[in-house]
């Protein structure tokens, strides 16, 4: 009976992803009760957020991809209908209009947007016969352009670039030319300056500061500045947790969300940052793996969207932390505090596990 | 059927063909994250760990508490306390306007504080904290703490502040302490002393306060403290306590300059009062003085205006920076010079016409006296303040040699006292007068007339108040120089260990001892009946050698007449007094000089008098308010009962 009930609980959860996830969910709050500064209630609070997300993770893992299939078409045009409801009625905070009064609570569609997109634009390609044409690249990438402008006029640069690029991952994925590739990314060099020139200001300082942190080292550099004297001063093992100065005497800035990567850092050094690395290669190569088993044009593009996704979370985030990328406010996947990225995160998941235990029932 | 899987399983190997680019891209991206993290972790780890350090350590500073000064009998003259401050930093404060506007609704705020605060903030830099409000009581500091929280950038601090308990009494001695300026920090940083004023706001500006700022600031103890981001001290790692700075005992009196001081009453002037055997400085007043507790924050623009703009000019140091001619206090020096250059030794005297004329010139230079003197010896010459006689003498010793020898007393050199001479606020030198300075000064050559006018101590001669006096206690000391000094004692503020600062002899001038007694006989007479000063001297129950002078402030035409009922007040003479007692044994010498006085006998002589009826009997003035009124209201009732012999000198 209740090896039943366990068998029915688990019948579309992936042992080896969840493993890994359980692993970095539990770095997650050892390294939150340090960056909270020995905040219980930070972890009981992450630790509901991680039920929450864990939650959904099962409930999308037991809905088949077909049923995903169907409904990616309204989940976009309901993102992108409450993205322009942001622009027309959203609350502004912090200088950006992201956030949507719903009554009852705040969303945040651009979040919603990071799963919409890649399902949206792998049901587009799925639905079309044989190989995508031109022309399906074209319309393809006009269903990317609209949210991913919306979004960057909020403005918030950082969620645009990686909606686009989780857009981008499918277009490729389903073999968008090399030829086009090539010819794009020397067209965005080209158009590099015109680019430049259409930035917000704190965008463009942002940048600048990228290259140069002490040009501003009390103001935008500061974060930056701070967060990579944490990560230099961990050394090869750590100063051991909870005893990083850096954090624990409050110079890292926020610790608890997008910079946690130089708590973690600062405490666990080199090796411990290796060992979070080789974690996350991992979970991209588990992901891979079931893009690559799956069985319909859908699942597959979708699959791996949703895995290098994370990558690109993930590298932007320590790309950032460690001062290699500018500062563009994304969290680091499974580690940062915060509800909704946890959500998104495990949604994201649980579609790689639908797809990865339902596809021995389309073969039968 | 065979086609689609074939079309699949073609699309199914493109698309493994697309996923291993993307895991290759993977790959090397994250090869790129452990190439940074190696490169801050293990090959900058040092350079990391040290700025880590850096910022978790701090060392704060702390300041020893600033020595005292103190008068010979103990008497507290500086001191410091401790008072709650409110002070604000620019930089961390969004609306400056705003904020002062939300704390003076918690704590008063006058004007003058706003207007403080807008001076200092005016030169300090932004990150660094300016004193809105001083001097909080215990209520208003806790009614801001409970309110912290509203204003980020304003901290209330617990300050040493510096005190003048007697306030204007002897401000010019004592001087004053200020905020640390851009200049101050150059000087400390060019002296090397700047690590020492870490955390210290406040230095030594004028008199002692600034002459003797090494021993007075101590040095500076330090905390080495872990900090947080905020730089809030979370614990302390060790700690070097500072050492207080030494206190500084006066050679002065301060009852006796009280007496000084209440003695020039409105007047304008200045009294050098010195131990002629040691060099100590007895009393050292300059009148008008000013309250240095003013000065002590940052002074609010209206008191500076006030006293930068008075014109009895209270902020200048007139012993140090006043310079007069002397007058006829010079004729002793100038006597004593004829004397020791083989000239008018006794028994020589002239028969006084009331002028004198240069050999084939016809201009008369007059003796105050139109009708002369008749018979007149080099004694009498000073106590009868006799300018014939000086004149000739004069022009017969010839300008450099009158000038070269009175220079052993002292004049047109800088005494070198222990006030005020540093950061190029140096005492004024005076002027002695030589034919290659005219040349260098006005392109002109010396006029024979220039040497006669020398004489009687006019024309371009200056000297300062305190020069004035040092001379005085030379010739009392029969030629010694002591050099003056206003500090006899340094406390070691921790173990009570007094050091004297022993008396330094600056001079032997060789003198000849029976003209130096011709010269003090001539000055004893001048304090006893018919000398210039018999009033200054009657009844004093010791002997007084002294001298009287008065100096011209505006020149006045040939065969035109003096007249001081139609002489603007501040065109009035200045009045100059000399003098040292015991006369046979002197332990007192002074000058002291009224400005706009007129007379040295009857204005200058009588403030020295109660200076030295307190030194040497301790007597204190009985009446001394009574006496200023009348002074001041009945100037023409004073003088006419004073013989004529003391309406001039």
């Amino acid at each position: 009976m209740i090896s039943k009930l366990l068998q029915l609980l688990f019948k579309h959860i992936d042992a080896f992803l969840m493993t890994c996830l359980f692993f970095a969910l539990l770095t997650s709050l050892f390294v939150l009760y340090s960056a909270s500064g020995q905040s219980l209630e930070r972890v009981y609070a992450q630790a509901v957020n991680m039920g929450v997300a864990l939650s959904v993770l099962w409930v999308v893992a037991n809905i088949s991809p077909q049923k995903l299939e169907r409904v990616a078409f309204a989940l976009y045009v309901l993102g992108v209908l409450l993205l322009i409801a942001v622009a027309l009625f959203g609350s502004i905070s912090h200088g950006a209009r992201r956030w949507l009064n719903i009554g009852f609570t705040q969303i945040q569609p651009s979040e919603l947007m990071r799963i919409a997109m890649p399902m949206m634009l792998a049901w587009y390609f799925a639905s079309r016969e044989g190989k995508p044409s031109a022309t399906n690249f074209i319309i393809a990438g006009f269903l990317l352009a609209v949210p991913v402008a919306l979004i960057m006029k909020q403005p918030d640069l950082g969620t645009s670039l990686l909606i686009a690029s989780s857009g981008f991952y499918v277009l490729f994925l389903a073999g968008l030319s090399w030829k086009f590739l090539v010819g794009a990314a020397v067209s965005l060099l080209a158009l590099m300056p015109i680019f430049w020139s259409m930035l917000h200001d704190y965008q463009r300082k942002r940048i600048e500061i990228l290259f140069d942190p002490t040009q501003d080292p009390l103001g935008a550099g500061y974060h930056t500045i701070q967060a990579i004297i944490a990560i230099g001063s961990g050394g090869a093992t750590g100063k051991g947790w909870l005893n990083g100065t850096q954090t624990q005497l409050d110079f890292l800035p926020e610790r608890t969300t997008d910079f946690i990567f130089a708590v973690f850092s600062e405490e666990f050094g080199f090796l411990g940052n290796m060992l979070l690395l080789t974690l996350f290669t991992v979970i991209i190569i588990r992901g891979l793996m079931i893009a690559s088993q799956a069985q319909s044009t859908f699942s597959r593009l979708l699959a791996g969207a949703i895995t290098l996704n994370f990558f690109s979370y993930a590298f932007v985030n320590m790309g950032m932390v460690s001062g290699i990328l500018p500062v563009v406010g994304v969290p680091l996947p499974l580690i940062s505090y915060g509800g909704t990225s946890m959500v998104t995160l495990c949604l994201g998941f649980g579609i790689l596990m639908s797809i990865h235990t339902h596809k021995n029932l389309v073969a039968n | 059927m065979g086609a689609e899987l074939k079309n699949y399983l073609h699309e199914q190997h493109y698309f493994r063909v697309r996923l291993g680019v993307a895991v290759l891209v993977v790959f090397s991206l994250f090869a790129l994250l452990a190439f940074r993290f190696s490169y801050l972790q293990l090959k900058q780890y040092n350079h990391y760990q040290t700025l880590a350090e850096n910022n978790r350590i701090s060392l704060v500073p702390i300041i020893p508490n600033r020595g005292l000064i103190l008068d010979k009998n103990g008497v507290v003259l500086a001191h410091n306390f401790f008072a709650y401050t409110l002070e604000i930093t620019p930089a961390k404060v969004k609306n400056l306007e705003e904020t002062i506007a939300d704390i003076s609704k918690l704590v008063e705020v006058s004007s003058l504080d706003r207007k403080r605060f807008k001076k200092i903030r005016e030169q300090s830099h932004s990150f660094e904290s300016v004193p809105i409000r001083t001097h909080l009581n215990e209520i208003e500091a806790a009614r801001f703490a409970v309110n912290h929280y509203r204003f980020p950038g304003v901290e209330i601090k617990s300050r040493l502040f510096r005190h003048y308990p007697l306030g204007k009494l002897g401000s010019h001695m004592v001087g004053y302490i200020g905020r640390i300026n851009d200049k101050d920090l150059k000087n400390l940083e060019e002296s090397g002393d700047l690590s020492n004023y870490k955390g210290s706001d406040h230095i030594g500006k004028s008199g002692l306060e600034q002459f003797y700022e090494k021993q007075l600031h101590g040095t500076t103890g330090f905390q080495q403290v872990e900090i947080d981001a905020d730089g809030h001290a979370v614990r302390v790692l060790s700690s070097t306590p500072p050492t207080p700075g030494d206190n500084i005992i006066l050679a002065a009196d301060s009852k006796l300059q009280e007496i000084a001081e209440t003695a020039f009453g409105a007047h304008r002037g200045a009294l050098v009062a010195i131990n002629p055997k040691t060099g100590e400085v007895l009393s050292y007043v300059s009148q008008p003085t000013f309250d240095p507790n003013l000065f002590v924050d940052g002074i609010d623009s209206e008191n500076w205006k006030a006293l930068n703009e008075s014109l009895d000019k209270p902020l200048i140091n007139r012993p140090l920076r006043g310079v007069y001619p002397p007058g006829s206090t010079f004729k002793p020096f100038v006597a004593l010079a004829g004397l020791e250059a083989g000239k008018r030794a006794p028994p020589f005297s002239i028969q006084d016409p009331g002028f004198f004329t240069l050999p084939g010139k016809k201009h008369r230079y007059r003796d105050w006296k139109p009708s002369g003197h008749g018979t007149v010896d080099i004694q009498k010459a000073i106590t009868i303040s006799c300018d014939t006689f000086f004149y000739g003498l004069a022009m017969e010793m010839g300008i450099e040699n009158l000038t070269s020898f009175v220079r052993h007393f002292g004049f047109g050199r800088k005494s070198g006292i222990d006030i005020d001479n540093k950061n190029g606020k140096s005492e004024n030198g005076g002027l002695l007068p030589t034919p290659e300075w005219k040349q260098r000064r006005f392109k002109q050559p010396w006029y024979p007339g220039e040497t006669v006018i020398v004489g009687i101590g006019q024309g371009y001669t200056l000297v300062t108040p305190l020069q004035l006096a040092q001379a005085t206690a030379i010739l009392a000391n029969n030629g010694v120089a002591m050099k003056p000094r206003l500090v006899s004692h340094i406390e070691d503020a921790q173990s009570g260990k007094k050091q004297i600062i022993a008396p330094v002899i600056q001079d032997r001038i060789a003198l000849n001892p029976n003209n130096v007694e011709i010269v003090k006989r001539g000055m004893i007479d001048v304090t006893l009946p018919g000398g210039t000063a018999a009033s200054v001297g009657a009844n004093a129950g010791y002997s007084i050698a002294a001298k009287t002078g008065t100096a011209q402030v505006i020149g006045i035409k040939q065969n035109e007449k003096y007249n001081e009922s139609t002489i603007n007040e501040r065109h009035l003479d200045h009045a100059l007094f000399i003098a040292y007692a015991p006369a046979e044994d002197p332990t007192i010498a002074l000058a002291v000089i009224v400005e706009n006085g007129r007379h040295g006998g009857s204005t200058a002589g009588p403030i020295a008098r109660k200076v030295m009826d307190y030194y040497l009997l301790g007597k204190v003035p009985a009446t001394e308010a009574a006496k200023e009124n009348k002074t001041l209201t009945g100037n023409t009732a004073v003088t006419t009962t004073i013989p004529e012999e003391e309406l001039h000198d």
